[in-house]
C-alpha cells in the first residue's frame, strides 16, 4: 500500500472532486447476491476501492438462552473488519468502534424485518469488511439488506444507504476514504424507500441547518438510485438460477404448501 | 383494483404486487389497500388471493406437517427431536407409544435415532409437538437422510405426489418426504441411491423452472438404463440389505463412488459392489434385533406384570 497522500484538494475549479466524480455522483457500486454457499443469504457489494461480504444465518435458535425475546426474534449484527482492511493493519480485536457499528446497523436494518413471526429466535447478520475505503457502515447496510433477502427472511423493503459529506463547503455523496479524513463532515443515512422514512442518521462534523436538509436530500436520492440497483442485484441472482422462461406453462408446478404429504409415504408401507 | 405483477414473476421485498380488494396472504404485508411482498420469490394470484412463494428460508412447522428429525435430547417423558428450523419440537412418549411404556423412555428411542413424525400442535412461543400415532410414523432404521432447502420440497412431492411418486416408480426405492427439507431414501444399491440423490439435487435447484417432472424422468430413466446395463439392480433389490444412517448426504458420497468404479472397472459383477454393504446388514442385525425384542418383551412383560396387577387387586 502507497503511504498515504493528503491531496491538495477535494475540489477542482471545475467543481470537480478529485477523484473525478461530480459532487451528486457515486462511485462504481456492484453487489452481488448468494455469493457464500455455506450461509442461509449472503451478499457482497463493491463501491469504489470498498469491499464487504454480509452472510445471513436463520431465523435459528438463540444462544445463549439470556438474550431470547419472548415477543420477537433477536437480530445480531457483528460488523468486523479484516486485519487487512486497512493501510495499517486493523488490532484483531473486536474495537469500541465496530460494537458501535454493529449497533448502528442492527437499528437501521430492524425496521424492516417482520421480526415477530420468529419469537425466541436469532437472526444472525455478519458483516465482514474485506477492504475499506471509506463508507463502510453504508454499503454494510446495503448487502446485509440483500443478505438478509436472500435468505427468505420476510421484510418490508431492502434498506439502501448511503453518506453525503461537505467538502471545501460543498455538500458531496458518496464519501471516499480521502474525503472522509480530509473533508468537513459526513452524514450516513439509510432510508426504507417506500415511504422516505430514515432508519440510520448520524452526523460527524458541523452542518447548518440548510445544509444537514440538503444533505438529507441529496441521501434520499442517492438512496433511491441504491435501491434500483438492490433489486436489479437480488433479481439477477434469481434469474440466473433459472436457464428456462419461467414464463410459460408450469402446469406440473405444484407450489400449493397444502400438497397432501402423506401420500408419498402411505403407499410403501401397505 | 389493479395487479402490478406477471405471473410467476420473481418479486423483491417492498415491490407493489397489488392495489384494491386482494387479500395478502403467505410471503406479502399489505399497508391499507396496497399489498406488497415480503420475500423474494415467485408472485401468484389465486382468485384474489395474492400470495409469494418463498424461493429460500428456514422450515417453519405447520400443524399437520410430516417431519423427519433427529432425537437430540431425552427428557423424562419427551424426547427433543430437532426438526430444522428455530424451532426444537418436543415428542412426548404418549404420542408415540402404546402404553404402558417404561419409565425410561430412551429404550424405545434414544438419542441420535432418526423419527419420522407428524406436528400436531404448534405455536411459536411453546415449539411444535409431534405425534407418531399415524400410518407409516416410525423410528427410521436404514437408509438415509438427505437434506434440502425446504422452500423446496412441494416441488420435490409435485402435484398430488406426481414427482416423487413417479422417482420411486422408476427406482424401485422406498421414500419418504418430510415438509422439513429433509428425505429419507432407502435403495438396496449405491448406486441407486447415488442416482436419487443426483434427482432430489436436480429437483432443488432447478425448482423454479418448468417441465421438471419429464426432464427428471428423462435423466433417471437413461441412468437406470445404464446401471441396469452394467449390473442388475433389480435382482439386488430382490434382498434387502441396508445402509447405515447417516445424518447427511456428503456421507454417502464415498459409499458411491466406490461402487461406482468397481462397476466400471469390472462390468458385469454385480455381487462385488454390493459386498461391503451386505456385511453390513449383518452388522446392523446384530445391532437392532435384540434392541426390537427388548422393546418387545418390555411392553409383554409390563402388560402381563400389569394384568397380574389387576388380578391380585
Amino acid at each position: 500500500m502507497s503511504p498515504e497522500v493528503k491531496p491538495d484538494s477535494l475540489l477542482n475549479a471545475e467543481g470537480l472532486r478529485f477523484d473525478g466524480r461530480r459532487v451528486d455522483e457515486l462511485r462504481p457500486i456492484q453487489m452481488e447476491v448468494g455469493v457464500l454457499k455455506t450461509a442461509d443469504g449472503s451478499a457482497s457489494i463493491r463501491q469504489g476501492k470498498t469491499y464487504i461480504l454480509a452472510a445471513v444465518y436463520g431465523p435459528r435458535e438463540l444462544h445463549p438462552r439470556h438474550l431470547t425475546l419472548n415477543d420477537r426474534a433477536y437480530l445480531r449484527v457483528v460488523y468486523r473488519m479484516a486485519t487487512f482492511s486497512v493501510p495499517d493493519r486493523k488490532r484483531p480485536a473486536p474495537s469500541r468502534r465496530e460494537r458501535e457499528i454493529s449497533m448502528v446497523i442492527a437499528n437501521a436494518l430492524q425496521p424492516v424485518l417482520f421480526l415477530e413471526q420468529y419469537p425466541k429466535a436469532v437472526i444472525d447478520v455478519f458483516i465482514q469488511v474485506i477492504q475499506a475505503d471509506g463508507g463502510t457502515r453504508c454499503a454494510a447496510i446495503n448487502a446485509a439488506s440483500l443478505a438478509l433477502a436472500d435468505a427468505g427472511i420476510p421484510m418490508r423493503s431492502l434498506v439502501p444507504s448511503v453518506a453525503v459529506g461537505k467538502a471545501e463547503g460543498t455538500l458531496i455523496v458518496d464519501l471516499g476514504d480521502e474525503e472522509d479524513k480530509y473533508g468537513q463532515g459526513d452524514v450516513p443515512l439509510a432510508i426504507l424507500p417506500g415511504t422516505n422514512e430514515l432508519t440510520l442518521l448520524q452526523q460527524d462534523g458541523s452542518f447548518t441547518r440548510e445544509e444537514l436538509m440538503e444533505a438529507m436530500q441529496m441521501g434520499v436520492n442517492a438512496c433511491k438510485y441504491l435501491h434500483e440497483l438492490q433489486k436489479d442485484a437480488l433479481k439477477r441472482s434469481y434469474s440466473k438460477k433459472t436457464p428456462e422462461g419461467v414464463d410459460e406453462e408450469l402446469d406440473d408446478y405444484e407450489d400449493d404448501l397444502e400438497t397432501d404429504l402423506g401420500e408419498a409415504d402411505i403407499m410403501e408401507d401397505e | 383494483m389493479a395487479v402490478y405483477f406477471q405471473k410467476r414473476e420473481v418479486v423483491v421485498p417492498g415491490q407493489l404486487l397489488a392495489e384494491g380488494r386482494y387479500r395478502a396472504s403467505f410471503g406479502t404485508y399489505d399497508d391499507g389497500d396496497k399489498i406488497y411482498s415480503a420475500l423474494v420469490g415467485l408472485a401468484e394470484l389465486r382468485g384474489n388471493t395474492v400470495k409469494v412463494v418463498a424461493l429460500e428460508g428456514v422450515y417453519i412447522p405447520r400443524e399437520g406437517d410430516l417431519v423427519l428429525g433427529t432425537i437430540t435430547m431425552v427428557t423424562g417423558n419427551n424426547w427433543k427431536v430437532d426438526v430444522g428450523g428455530p424451532y426444537l419440537a418436543s415428542l412426548h412418549a404418549n404420542n408415540a407409544l402404546r402404553r404402558p411404556y417404561d419409565d425410561d423412555i430412551s429404550r424405545y428411542m434414544d438419542i441420535g435415532d432418526v423419527v419420522a413424525a407428524e406436528i400436531i400442535a404448534f405455536d411459536r412461543v411453546t415449539g411444535p409437538f409431534l405425534g407418531m400415532k399415524g400410518r407409516g410414523l416410525r423410528r427410521l432404521e436404514s437408509g438415509m437422510i438427505l437434506n434440502i432447502s425446504p422452500a423446496k420440497i412441494p416441488r420435490v412431492i409435485g402435484r398430488r405426489g406426481s414427482m416423487i411418486n413417479m422417482i420411486q416408480d422408476i427406482l424401485r426405492i422406498q421414500t419418504m418426504v418430510g415438509q422439513n427439507g429433509r428425505i429419507w431414501i432407502r435403495t438396496s444399491s449405491t448406486e441407486v441411491m447415488r442416482l436419487a440423490i443426483k434427482a432430489f439435487k436436480m429437483i432443488e435447484t432447478q425448482a423454479h423452472t418448468s417441465k421438471l417432472t419429464d426432464r427428471v424422468k428423462t435423466m433417471l430413466e437413461e441412468e437406470m438404463a445404464k446401471i441396469s446395463g452394467g449390473g442388475h439392480p433389480e435382482d439386488v433389490a430382490e434382498e434387502p440389505l441396508d445402509i447405515e444412517d447417516s445424518g447427511d448426504a456428503e456421507e454417502i458420497a464415498e459409499p458411491a463412488e466406490e461402487g461406482k468404479e468397481k462397476d466400471t472397472a469390472e462390468g458385469e459383477a454385480p455381487v462385488v459392489p454390493d459386498e461391503p454393504p451386505e456385511t453390513e446388514v449383518v452388522d446392523e442385525v446384530k445391532d437392532d434385533s435384540p434392541k426390537d425384542v427388548i422393546e418387545e418383551e418390555t411392553e409383554s412383560d409390563k402388560t402381563e406384570t400389569e394384568t397380574k396387577e389387576e388380578v391380585s387387586k
